[in-house]
């Protein structure tokens, strides 16, 4: 399983379009992917559940990626994340 | 006649029949069903017809709206595909052995209701996102075509609330207006009425009782109102306020944009009065660079006590937010003489207007002035707001002041607070007292805005609220306009601007002595800013300067 923190810089926060987004890039892996933040976990596979976590610009999320494709799966959300949000 | 108020999101008057929309979801059957299997395929078929016709919804919104609005469809489609929702779904229907679209309704409701309930008003605007999905699965289920519009010829639209998928897929050559019974200005509603310059009322209380459909109304996006079967006192208003709105659309299409710049390259700057955040929309909507002067009394007037601090920062937050980085100058407390609040519990004045009013009783009262001042300068965070005290006469009073904005200052720093430490200070030139001091005056303070409406009664001792003394009141008094370049004058020697707010800023026959003068700024009725343009860009100062201001001397 692979791990990492993210800080959410993007003033909106994770707002309907990038957790749209970050849905897609999720989705293209084998791999679960979850969002935590303060006790609350989300699947980063279901925009709903995402949204729901309420990340706002500042708040620090974890992402736990487990799977056969783990690796490439973590890179890929954690540049999507530095890049978008 | 009956009369309905709501918040006005875009300005415009519209003439006509009203159409109400209902909602698919209003008409569901809630049954029970045996054959689970076939009700789950039932849903599964709506949900790739729903799929199906929001991919079409986003290119249409794509060409029409640009691609920021339309995303919202896109991720429509992907909110369809999520699995707690359809697990949701599954569930209602598997085991509670519901019908789809009650099983969709359930869903609908639970997850809107989670939006709701979060801490934060975009992700509780997403409530209607859940529910426009559910919506259209539900029409689809129950083969109810509710969504459009029945009639021919245009009619004003109404509804509970409009789902942004709805604003687009109505045929607009049939949409006069918007009136919706809920929404905020944040909604898909409001963004999309704006986007596309039709008159839009939200929040209109009643709008959709049945009695109301079919039947001939006036929608006044500026104010709020709505008139139901309106008496033909209020059609003739309305119409002339109609054509009026339809002119000034058409000025404003000429004048959009352009700058307010004298043929000779002289800027002024041309800002709105305005008495509260309803103004907002026409401040936008006549192109004011700025708002020259927040009446910050009608909190207080409308209030039954005094006002609190979180009160008043909600409403200047949302008018330095709402101003999207324009200046917005919050005239402080400016009760007493014709303006009375009866919690203030004020002895009653021989002479009010020359009383304890305005800036006397916030220094008399320093609790109530540091409350409003603490909310503007919390609100100062969220944009560019100045601060302008009226009814000084004296530089000790400025000082005072200033020593009151620098405590709260303070406490908000030790408490935590952001602020905006620049804030600007001005104050109102209204007395012929600050006139002839403005000099001093000009070193304490960032900005003057001269009030004329008091200078003038002030200057000529002719009372404004009675009507005998009219014929004495010669607006375009020698004494008057002299103050006036004083006043301009000395605030351009020590590197201070100065503005006009009174009613003499709107009299366009003083513009070009205004322009001769060199005022910085001219703050109007949002109405009169884009006639107000028209004549600055007429004008070429250095041809007429040096005459109309020798007629001064």
């Amino acid at each position: 399983m692979k791990e990492f923190q993210y800080t959410i810089t993007d003033q909106q926060g994770i707002h309907a379009r990038p957790a749209g987004m970050l849905v897609k890039e999720a989705a293209k892996y084998q791999s679960s992917i979850t969002i935590e933040k303060d006790g609350k976990t989300g699947d980063a596979k279901r925009i709903f559940a995402v949204m729901a976590l309420g990340a706002k610009c500042g708040n620090t999320i974890t992402v736990k990626v487990d799977g056969a494709d783990e690796a490439e799966a973590a890179a890929a959300i954690e540049s999507f994340l530095k890049a978008n949000l | 006649m009956h009369t309905i108020k709501g918040q006005g999101v875009c300005g415009g008057v519209a003439f006509g029949r009203l159409e109400l929309l209902k909602k698919a979801s209003k008409l569901i059957q809630r049954s029970h069903v045996e054959d689970t299997d076939k009700e789950w395929e039932r849903f599964e078929n709506a949900r790739a017809k729903a799929s199906a016709q929001l991919k079409e919804l986003y290119e249409k919104a794509l060409n029409e709206v640009g691609e920021e609005n339309a995303m919202i469809f896109d991720i429509h489609q992907m909110m369809l595909e999520d699995q707690d929702y359809l697990d949701s779904v599954k569930a209602n229907i598997w085991e509670q052995k519901l019908n789809a679209e009650s099983a969709v309704g359930i869903t609908a409701d639970n997850f809107a209701d989670m939006f709701a309930s979060m801490d934060d008003s975009y992700m509780q605007a997403r409530a209607a996102d859940v529910r426009d999905i559910s919506e259209r699965i539900i029409s689809i289920l129950t083969d109810s075509s509710n969504t459009g519009i029945k009639s021919d010829t245009p009619v004003i639209v109404g509804a509970e609330d409009l789902a942004p998928s709805e604003t687009v897929q109505l045929d607009k050559s049939k949409i006069l207006a918007f009136v919706t019974e809920k929404g905020s200005s944040n909604s898909h509603t409001s963004i999309l009425a704006r986007t596309m310059n039709i008159p839009a009322v939200i929040g209109a209380d009643g709008i959709m009782d049945d009695k109301n459909g079919g039947a001939d109304i006036i929608v006044d996006g500026f104010t709020g109102y709505i008139y139901v079967n309106p008496d033909m006192q209020t059609v003739l208003e309305m119409q002339k306020k109609k054509d009026k709105s339809e002119a000034q659309k058409a000025l404003l299409a000429k004048l959009r944009g352009v700058k307010p710049v004298t043929k000779d390259g002289q800027q002024i700057l041309l800002y709105a009065n305005i008495g509260s955040n309803e103004d907002m929309p026409a401040v936008y909507a006549n192109d004011a660079m700025g708002v020259g002067l927040f009446r910050s009394e009608f909190i207080y007037l409308e209030s039954k006590t005094y006002p609190t601090e979180d009160e008043q920062f909600a409403i200047y937050k949302s008018a330095a937010q709402k101003a999207l980085g324009k200046r917005v100058i919050i005239r402080t407390l400016d009760i007493g003489a014709d303006k009375q609040v009866d919690y203030f519990e004020m002895p009653k004045e021989e002479n009010p207007a020359m009383g304890v009013r305005a800036i006397r009783i916030c220094l008399t009262r320093p609790e109530i002035f540091k409350t409003q001042l603490r909310a503007l300068y919390r609100a100062s965070a969220f944009g560019k707001i100045a601060i302008m005290f009226p009814m000084i006469t004296s530089v000790s009073e400025v000082r005072k002041i200033k020593e009151i904005c620098a405590e709260v200052r303070k406490e908000l720093e030790a408490e935590g607070i952001p602020f905006n430490k620049n804030t600007e200070l001005g104050i109102m030139v209204e007395t012929p007292a600050a006139a002839v001091i403005s000099d001093k005056l000009a070193e304490e303070v960032d900005f003057f805005s001269i009030g004329t409406n008091d200078l003038t009664q002030y200057t000529l001792a002719v009372d404004r609220q009675n009507a005998a003394a009219d014929a004495f009141c010669d607006t375009h008094h020698p004494a008057v306009l002299r103050l006036i370049k004083t006043v301009v004058d000395n605030s351009h020697k020590h590197g201070i601007w100065t503005g006009i707010c009174g009613e003499l800023a709107g009299d366009m026959s003083l513009t070009e002595l205004f322009l001769a003068m060199g005022v910085d700024e001219l703050s109007v009725s949002p109405g009169l800013i884009l006639p107000l343009k028209q004549k600055v860009l007429e004008t070429n100062v250095s041809e007429i300067k040096e005459k109309l201001l020798s007629e001064l001397e």
